[in-house]
């Protein structure tokens, strides 16, 4: 039985439907950077250390707007900051993995990679800690990758894409397709209702602090929610 | 274009870089294999349900296409994206749906 193998294959065949995205995100990435007056070498190093499209976007959009450095790297950062509850959430799954493969889940834990593994690991029938280590680098195989040489191919080119192939919304649906299967309960949706009122009411905070505030909120409520349901019942 | 210093673009890249990686690593690399209380395993399961749809929202409700503009077409492929993930369960039909409706809305709004 080579069961790490299949669950390789599994998490690749559902890391797949995100290369449509990941592409154009990436050659928009890369354009946008050139078109900053980033050169090559800076352009890739970017895409090659952070592995965080939003994050590089602001750093780009600040770096133009001549921000500060600390503004630049505490708001990139900050919009960062809700993979550290990714972290969190996957690490009761991944956490008994050895240091070494840990290290490089965490390189590429996006959120993509994050959304399609921790749909699976909560699915039955359970996976073991390689099988789902395979699993998570499956998903991640064919984007990874392709989050390099997009941008490559971005700078290269560096012409803008049409508008009118709406690609800023390509990443708004490919979030929604991640969560949206995992509304499986009232607490799911009582967390998901709470999270979207909380982060537009809260979209005045500085460095995406409502986000995270709103994170916070919505899983407190869904916890919540599901103990006083559990003990209805 | 106003030149960009080398140098700031350069300790922007990584130190944003190294910082991403910390948040990345944090609970993975410290945590490890210790056991968390009931409550906070809990917590945790809500998190992909949690920062996900606030994620989203902003960029539904005030995409910054259109200069922050409601856009019906866009709400509307949003809202197919959503049903269609939440009743079929699958992240692929999901997708495929909410690009057919975002498509069809702008060809047709």
């Amino acid at each position: 039985m080579n069961t790490p193998r299949s669950a390789f294959l599994s998490g690749l065949t559902a890391g797949l439907p995100f290369v449509i995205v990941v592409i154009p995100f990436a050659v928009l990435f890369g354009v946008v950077a050139t078109e900053a007056g980033l050169d090559l070498l800076q352009t890739m190093a970017m895409s090659f250390l952070v592995i965080a499209g939003a994050s590089q976007f602001v750093a780009v959009q600040l770096l133009v707007d001549q921000a500060p450095t600390l503004i630049i790297l505490a708001t990139a950062l900050a919009v960062n900051m809700r993979m550290v509850m990714y972290s969190a959430s996957i690490a009761p799954h991944l956490g008994p993995a050895p240091l070494w493969q840990r290290a490089v889940v965490a390189y590429v834990l996006v959120d993509q990679s994050y959304g399609v593994s921790i749909k699976r690991f909560e699915e039955s029938p359970p996976l073991n800690v390689p099988e789902k280590v395979a699993y998570f680098f499956g998903a991640m195989a064919v984007i990874w990758p392709l989050w390099y040489l997009g941008t490559l191919v971005g700078a290269l080119v560096g012409e803008a894409i049409p508008p009118e192939y709406a690609l800023d919304f390509a990443v708004p649906i490919t979030f929604i397709a991640l969560f949206s299967p995992m509304l499986k309960s009232a607490a799911h949706v009582a967390a998901a209702l709470v999270s979207v009122v909380l982060a537009l009411a809260l979209v005045w905070m500085p460095f995406s602090l409502g986000l995270i505030v709103a994170g916070l909120a919505a899983m407190f409520t869904g916890a919540l929610v599901e103990t006083h349901l559990e003990r209805r019942s | 274009m106003t030149p960009l210093s080398d140098a700031q673009i350069w300790l922007i890249i990584v130190l944003l870089g190294i910082g991403t990686y910390l948040i990345r690593f944090s609970f993975l690399g410290l945590i490890g294999n210790r056991q968390l209380s009931p409550f906070t395993e809990k917590l945790l399961r809500f998190v992909p349900v949690a920062v996900m749809p606030g994620l989203v929202a902003p960029m539904v409700v005030w995409p910054a296409a259109s200069g922050g503009a409601a856009d019906p077409a866009r709400m509307i492929a949003a809202t197919v994206a959503l049903v269609v993930g939440a009743t079929t369960r699958s992240v692929i039909w999901s997708v495929f749906a909410g690009l057919a409706a975002l498509y069809t809305g702008l060809a047709l709004i």
